[in-house]
């Protein structure tokens, strides 16, 4: 949680996307460069083995995948059998439409709710305005994974255990994502907004109108990683859901791990869908990123 | 000083207006707050108060037991061996996590902004990982160690080296799961140091080439200097996320072997889901969280005094 807001409070307070900017330098051939050459394609190799292994893995038959010694082409060629016997069970697709929803709604009322909230203690003049602001930035000290016995208890005690909501109410608090909204809102130029008051608009309207169209690369960014993080969250899904129907992938995963044993090809297969749905989404988003440098550049103008 | 300007009659209008003006909108205010408030109330502060009340009972998941004990649960925690075992691993994990963690997002970072040729495929290798869930990542790092058909042990063998047991063998465990982790993390660290270099403006690498330092010497007194705060800002995140750690350990090795890898919330859980001692996991919970206060209040106390100093 706390180190996402660094990479947003960049993409708030900076009018540039972060680390798409400057345009690559022309590197001359130098030695010293051929060596960083090397170093880097060594890196890319080390970060990238772990993924090409398993869709490796993944493409094999179980005898060849449990086979020694190990082999980059196996014996009897590629296969999509584990794909196949793994998308064939069912569970998967359940599993990520499970991740899907509780994503999207976390994120919704994360947003939503932060935004409403940010805007009132940077905007709104109301009693208890700054001891309430105090103790929402402290709570961003508060570690999720100390509070888990006791949310888990409270869960047991509202009947949520084993529902959707149950996976989503506890992850829609993020302080950390209350100051960043704020910070951005206290940079919005109050002129804007004093007009629109001065005209009769209701606090709703103008920041309804003036101020979110205004916040749009801030909510992307906001969203983006609050998205992520419920995404990929594991403890508590783990803790509040045992109906297989209801795990998000990331749960499932784990639960149905020790099931697949020793059918390495096929508990790959299982990783790589699991790993493919964000992946897609940051391909997409990395898109949006330097659409976003294209527009701004001709802004900047 | 505009009060004593102003006539006596006027007075006591003047003393009734600023209170109201302080807080003409509470009913908005309020209403902006709400829907935040009630969730923050819900399932932050409910928790945090009912886990406290929780630490001072015998609570189980059975729904007995639930009777004051004093401080019998934290008592029992500070002598039990267990627990303490627990925090030197989450230690261990967070010395041995850190170092690599900042170290080679920094190369990475370094090398990456020499603006090389194939920037694209550098970035995507490097910040991939970060966007898998722990669950994958454990998936295809017990499928790398693997002791008999293991990548990493057929590239030892390869060089005529001995299998080594990775998950299994208490004395090298935690190193893989470190491993693990830095394959897995390192692209977030390694994204924010690359925005941070490209903030540090250009003129500085002209002015020092002009003087004749050589790339090396432009490394050493231009980048790696002006990097400090996110150098300082990124050690103080990881060593709290570092402290945190869970997921990937109860995945690879569930804390074993032989307790070897258990970290503090790995305890946590067991004590509440395998031992449904509620009471006793959430005084865990409350004593973790002051190991968390206290190395946030020292990160930060010794960050202002470096910051006060230069």
């Amino acid at each position: 949680m706390s180190s996402q807001l660094l990479i947003e409070e960049r993409s708030a307070t900076s009018a540039h996307p972060p680390a798409f900017t400057r345009k690559p330098k022309k590197a001359r051939i130098t030695p010293a460069g051929v060596g960083a050459v090397l170093v880097l394609a060594l890196l890319a190799i080390a970060w990238l083995v772990p993924f090409v292994w398993a869709v490796i893995t993944s493409l094999k038959t179980e005898t060849d995948a449990g086979s020694t010694p190990v082999t980059l082409v196996p014996a009897s060629g590629f296969t999509f059998d584990a794909y196949a016997k793994v998308l064939g069970e069912g569970n998967v697709l359940t599993w990520t439409f499970n991740s899907l929803f509780t994503s999207v709604m976390i994120t919704l009322i994360t947003v939503v709710t932060s935004a409403l909230a940010a805007y009132a203690f940077s905007r709104l003049d109301f009693s208890g305005r700054r001891w309430l602001y105090a103790v929402v930035i402290g709570a961003i000290i508060i570690p999720p994974q100390v509070l888990i016995i006791p949310l888990f208890y409270e869960m047991l005690t509202l009947g949520l255990v084993d529902t959707y909501w149950g996976i989503i109410l506890p992850q829609v608090i993020a302080p950390a994502m209350v100051f960043v909204l704020k910070k951005f809102f206290d940079q919005i130029p109050i002129e804007l907004e004093e007009a629109a008051r001065v005209d009769g608009a209701s606090r709703l309207r103008v920041f309804l109108t003036i101020v979110l169209p205004l916040s749009r690369a801030v909510l992307a960014a906001v969203s983006i990683f609050v998205f992520i993080a419920a995404w990929n969250n594991f403890l508590w899904p783990f803790i509040v859901t045992n109906d297989t129907a209801l795990m998000t992938l990331p749960v499932g995963l784990q639960t149905v791990k020790s099931a697949y044993g020793v059918q390495y090809a096929q508990s790959m297969a299982l990783a790589i869908l699991a790993a493919l749905p964000l992946i897609i989404v940051f391909l997409i988003f990395q898109r949006q990123i330097i659409k976003g440098i294209a527009t701004t550049g001709l802004g900047g103008q | 000083m505009t009060t004593t300007v102003q006539s006596v009659a006027a007075a006591p209008r003047q003393a009734s207006r600023p209170a109201r003006r302080r807080h003409r909108e509470n009913g908005t205010g309020w209403a902006f707050i709400a829907p935040f408030g009630v969730f923050f109330l819900l399932f932050l502060i409910v928790p945090v108060v009912g886990g406290i009340w929780l630490s001072f009972t015998g609570q189980t998941l059975t729904g007995r037991g639930g009777d004051f004990i004093g401080i019998a649960n934290y008592a029992e925690a500070l002598a039990d061996s267990d627990m303490w075992r627990s925090i030197g691993n989450t230690i261990w994990f967070t010395v041995l996590s850190t170092v690599p963690l900042i170290v080679i997002a920094l190369v990475m970072a370094v090398l990456v902004g020499l603006g090389l040729p194939g920037q694209w495929l550098w970035r995507l290798s490097f910040f991939l990982p970060y966007l898998l869930a722990s669950s994958v990542v454990s998936l295809f790092w017990i499928w790398m160690y693997n002791p008999q058909l293991g990548l990493i042990n057929s590239f030892l063998g390869f060089f005529g080296g001995e299998p080594v047991a990775w998950l299994q063998d208490p004395d090298v465990a935690m190193i893989a799961i470190v491993v693990t982790t830095v394959w897995w993390t390192v692209g977030f660290n390694f994204l924010l140091y690359l925005a941070a270099l490209q903030n540090i403006p250009e003129q500085q690498y002209e002015a020092a080439a002009l003087d004749g330092a050589g790339k090396w010497r432009q490394l050493f007194s231009i980048t790696i200097p002006q990097l400090a705060p996110t150098t300082v800002l990124l050690v103080i995140l990881q060593v709290l996320a570092s402290l945190k750690v869970f997921d990937q350990i109860y995945q690879m090795t569930g804390g074993g072997p032989g307790g070897a890898t258990r970290s503090t919330v790995e305890y946590i859980f067991e004590a509440g889901f395998t031992g449904y001692r509620f009471g006793y996991s959430s005084a865990i919970s409350y004593i973790f969280f002051a190991l968390i206060v206290i190395v946030s209040i020292s990160q930060f106390t010794i960050m202002n005094r470096r910051g006060a100093r230069s």
